[in-house]
């Protein structure tokens, strides 16, 4: 369409770099969340792998905090706009949780206390690509923004990187999660704008 | 008040992107709840938009923008944070400040449809003149059965108010809110602090999170 919007662009936000389309930076840390903040005692939490077979690989807390963590400042972009660049976070990769789970599934479908789903390529958890969080900031990461761990996948919308995360499902076949069957994308690169079905 | 040539029409609770660009082709976008209802008497879309002095697209639109400018849209957007008519149970809106937006399109859409789901909305806000909608609110009081409106003033109340200024809390979400029993669809729009402390409390009443629908702006946690 291309209008232009008389008389607009007289305050603007800094243009930063590393920013992709449309996005916007923020120096605070909005929630975005489609119901109440799940709290989920320590003793009652489990995190579980399964295959398109149905095996499963699962840990619970104590296990999942001795596994190999990883120190990663990220930026993230969050569908609703805001961008927050240089997050610091600690967490277990999906290259580690993934390391021993025989699969040949090109997709997945993560899991979420609360009953929450999102869909994400296997290429995208891999490669260092992908972790189970479970600081922020150097602090326990609080309920509202997903703990006790939260998945970080920073190169797609942050909406797919699931609060609350209990599992993963590894899938032959692509499926929508929750937000993509109500009209989001089913990828979510914000470096091509993908928001919304269709883009 | 937008004329939107096609517009497919909308749920309440949708929202749309709003995408400005200057001359040089800078652009900047954001999103506004829809507040109007669909079909609409004039086939008009209605956005309500809180001005953000530091903001750079709120301003615009609320200063700048003249009858017969036009805009750039996207939408309607959202599939989640809707009401359908055909939905039976009933419903519990709670709205902070311009959190109330989105759940006035659901009041409106009733009303459209002639349904008759009992509605109940609480809403939050700091002072009597902050109030938006505050009219047509006492009129559909009035003329909307099985609608009613309860109000939670947190800096300052209207004179004779039983109660001094107060957030929201357990006190008045469990004297006029719908008790979980009733199974109501809860919807929560507003600030993000806002929207954890009523959903915290509709949970800790016995409310089915499944039941809880939550959208947030704005704030930082």
């Amino acid at each position: 369409m291309g209008i232009i919007s008389r008389g607009f662009g007289g305050r603007r936000r800094e243009s930063v770099p590393g920013l992709p389309p449309g996005q916007y930076l923020t120096h605070d840390f909005p929630v975005l969340s489609a119901g109440p903040t799940p709290r989920i005692p320590l003793d009652r939490w489990r995190f579980t792998v399964t295959t398109e077979t149905g095996d499963k690989t699962s840990w619970n807390w104590t296990e999942f905090q001795a596994l190999p963590a990883e120190d990663v400042t990220v930026d993230i972009h969050c569908v609703t706009k805001w961008s927050k660049l240089g997050s610091t976070w600690r967490g277990v990769s999906l290259d580690t949780l993934l390391a021993d789970v025989e699969s040949a599934a090109d997709y997945t479908m993560v899991h979420s206390f609360g009953g929450y789903t999102t869909n994400v390529p296997m290429e995208d958890l891999l490669d260092g690509k992908a972790w189970v969080a479970y600081k922020f900031d150097g602090e326990d990461l609080e309920p509202e923004h997903g703990g006790p761990a939260r998945l970080l996948i920073p190169h797609l919308y942050f909406w797919k990187s699931a609060k609350w995360v209990n599992g993963i499902q590894l899938m032959p076949e692509d499926e929508p999660g929750f937000w993509e069957a109500a009209g989001y994308h089913m990828y979510g690169d914000p470096w091509r704008e993908q928001r919304y079905q269709g883009d | 008040m937008l004329d939107v040539p096609d517009w497919p029409g909308h749920l309440p609770g949708q929202h749309v992107d709003v995408r400005l660009t200057a001359e040089d082709g800078y652009r900047a976008q954001r999103s506004y709840s829809i507040a109007s209802a669909w079909p609409h008497p004039e086939g008009k879309v209605e956005l309500t938009v809180q001005r953000l002095d530091d903001g750079e697209v709120s301003p615009y639109l609320t200063d700048t923008v003249e009858a017969g400018d036009r805009i750039e849209l996207r939408g309607p957007v959202g599939g989640w944070f809707v009401w359908r008519d055909q939905q039976p149970a009933p419903v519990l809106l709670i709205g902070g400040g311009s959190g109330v937006v989105p759940l006035m399109a659901m009041v409106r859409a009733r009303a459209m449809a002639g349904t008759k789901q009992p509605f109940r909305l609480i809403y939050s806000v700091r002072t009597p003149e902050d109030l938006l909608y505050a009219d047509e609110l006492r009129r559909r009081v009035r003329d909307d059965a099985g609608l009613d409106v309860h109000y939670v003033y947190t800096r300052k109340t209207p004179d004779n108010w039983p109660a001094p200024p107060k957030r929201i809390d357990v006190a008045a979400l469990n004297t006029y809110g719908w008790p979980p029993d009733f199974a109501p669809d809860c919807f929560v729009c507003g600030p993000t602090t806002f929207v954890e402390t009523a959903a915290d409390i509709l949970v800790a009443l016995g409310h089915d999170p499944r039941r809880i629908r939550t959208e947030r702006f704005g704030g930082t946690s």
